[in-house]
């Protein structure tokens, strides 16, 4: 039995170490995505065979703030030569942040067949293992997407309006001080900026970084993060959850450690976020 | 007028030149792999390092020092913690080579504008801030010096 299988995991299948990567190069039926923060880290040495799905140009709407429709996920699965039985195994740099934020947007368009290597990018190359600068290209394939279902997994503004007068949990998952409204925004970041600072009413404060072990950035265990999200802050696996943060991408983290790893099984990525509610008239803060 | 010091102008018209998105990866990977010439030196820093040179908001745990030349001027030199901080090494790299040794002046008139001309406008918020905040040190450096001089 694996670490992972001995930590207690609602859905350990999920995820996969870096052992079991290395051992799955080439294993067909496997394409292999980075995704990363850092745009230089992909071209600068990547695992061998490893495709890269950026977050901006490759998920997001080129025009409005949105996501890719279904005829656009078809084809950027079609340019990496995954299909509908592909297995995805994304993996990142920052303890999986946005490893995690094309997980979740995968899950949209129902691509269930999707994992995360355990510790990311961090883990991969703590362990000295092979990066190569070698593009792959795989042949086109034909892929049928669903469309895109926005409705389970995927929170808006007016439903999290209705959220907060439930007094339903929310997760606000930023830094404290971008919780507390002493950061609102940085100079030159207009497009990332808030008018207001503070966060949703009734929120709990739980930065998407705890769940990871900053050491090599693997996923903490079960009962450690049972201690951080239920211990500490009473959410229940029974919940309707809405996590957050500022565009989306943080929380699609704590999305997914919530709905995989607790087995919580109504939580939902608010991608509006703070850059959405912050800039919004008339919805309630709190500071 | 450009508000540059020479070498830093040209090096920013040279990005601003670049319209492909691999392009201007590969110019600041190529830029990054030269970090090693832009690291403190035994003899300035040995870690642990002190809380005042570290960048804030760095994810990247970027350090930076200012040492006085003779001439009134000001060498840079950098250390970038975590090894996956490409992108804070070319930054690094970049202010190392341009601004060591230019007038003081110039230094502190730099603005973080510079993150966008070299990395585009598409960087995260996150990345954004931690290279931002490594000019800022920089132009601090200069900003202390020219107040001490006045």
């Amino acid at each position: 039995m694996s670490d992972i299988a001995n930590r207690g995991y609602a859905n350990p299948d999920v995820l996969v170490s870096t052992e079991w990567l290395a051992n799955n190069l080439d294993t067909p039926g496997i394409r292999i995505v980075e995704s990363n923060e850092d745009p230089l880290l992909y071209p600068s040495g990547h695992v061998p065979g490893a495709v890269q799905i950026d977050w901006t140009h490759d998920l997001n709407h080129p025009l409005r703030r949105d996501y890719l429709d279904k005829a656009e996920f078809e084809a950027l699965m079609a340019k990496n030569g995954i299909t509908n039985d592909t297995t995805v195994v994304f993996y990142g740099d920052k303890n999986n942040w946005w490893a995690a934020y094309a997980f979740w947007v995968f899950q949209l368009f129902g691509h269930t067949k999707a994992k995360l290597v355990d510790g990311g990018r961090q883990k991969w190359t703590q362990e000295n293992r092979p990066l190569t600068r070698e593009v792959p290209s795989y042949p086109a394939t034909q892929y049928v997407a669903q469309e895109r279902d926005d409705s389970t997994i995927r929170a808006f503004r007016d439903q999290v309006l209705t959220h907060v007068r439930a007094q339903k949990p929310l997760v606000d998952v930023r830094s404290p001080q971008e919780y507390t409204g002493e950061l609102l925004h940085m100079p030159n970041y207009p497009q990332e900026g808030a008018l207001r600072g503070g966060h949703i009413p009734g929120a709990q404060s739980v930065p998407w970084a705890r769940a990871a072990n900053p050491d090599d950035g693997t996923f903490k265990a079960a009962a450690d993060l049972r201690a951080i999200y239920e211990g500490e802050k009473g959410l229940k696996p029974e919940d309707e959850v809405i996590a957050y943060c500022r565009i989306g991408e943080r929380s699609s983290h704590t999305w997914f450690v919530l709905t995989y790893l607790l087995g919580y099984k109504n939580v939902r990525n608010y991608d509006g976020s703070w850059t959405e509610w912050g800039n919004s008239v008339g919805v309630p803060i709190e500071k | 007028m450009s508000p540059y010091p020479p070498q830093l102008a040209e090096l920013v018209e040279e990005f601003a030149s670049i319209t492909d998105r691999n392009e201007r990866v590969e110019a600041l990977i190529e830029i990054a792999d030269r970090f090693d010439e832009a690291r403190v030196p035994a003899d300035i820093a040995v870690k642990p390092y002190a809380e005042e040179n570290h960048v804030q908001y760095c994810e990247s745990d970027a350090y930076v020092w200012a040492v006085d030349n003779p001439d009134g001027t000001l060498s840079f030199y950098f250390d970038v913690l975590n090894p996956q901080g490409l992108s804070a090494m070319a930054m690094s790299v970049v202010l190392s080579e341009h601004l060591s040794g230019a007038p003081l002046e110039q230094v502190s008139k730099l603005d973080t504008e510079l993150v966008f001309k070299l990395f585009g406008r598409e960087v995260s918020m996150g990345k954004g801030q931690g290279l931002m905040g490594i000019i800022a040190m920089v132009r601090g450096a200069a900003l202390d010096r020219l107040s001490k001089r006045n």
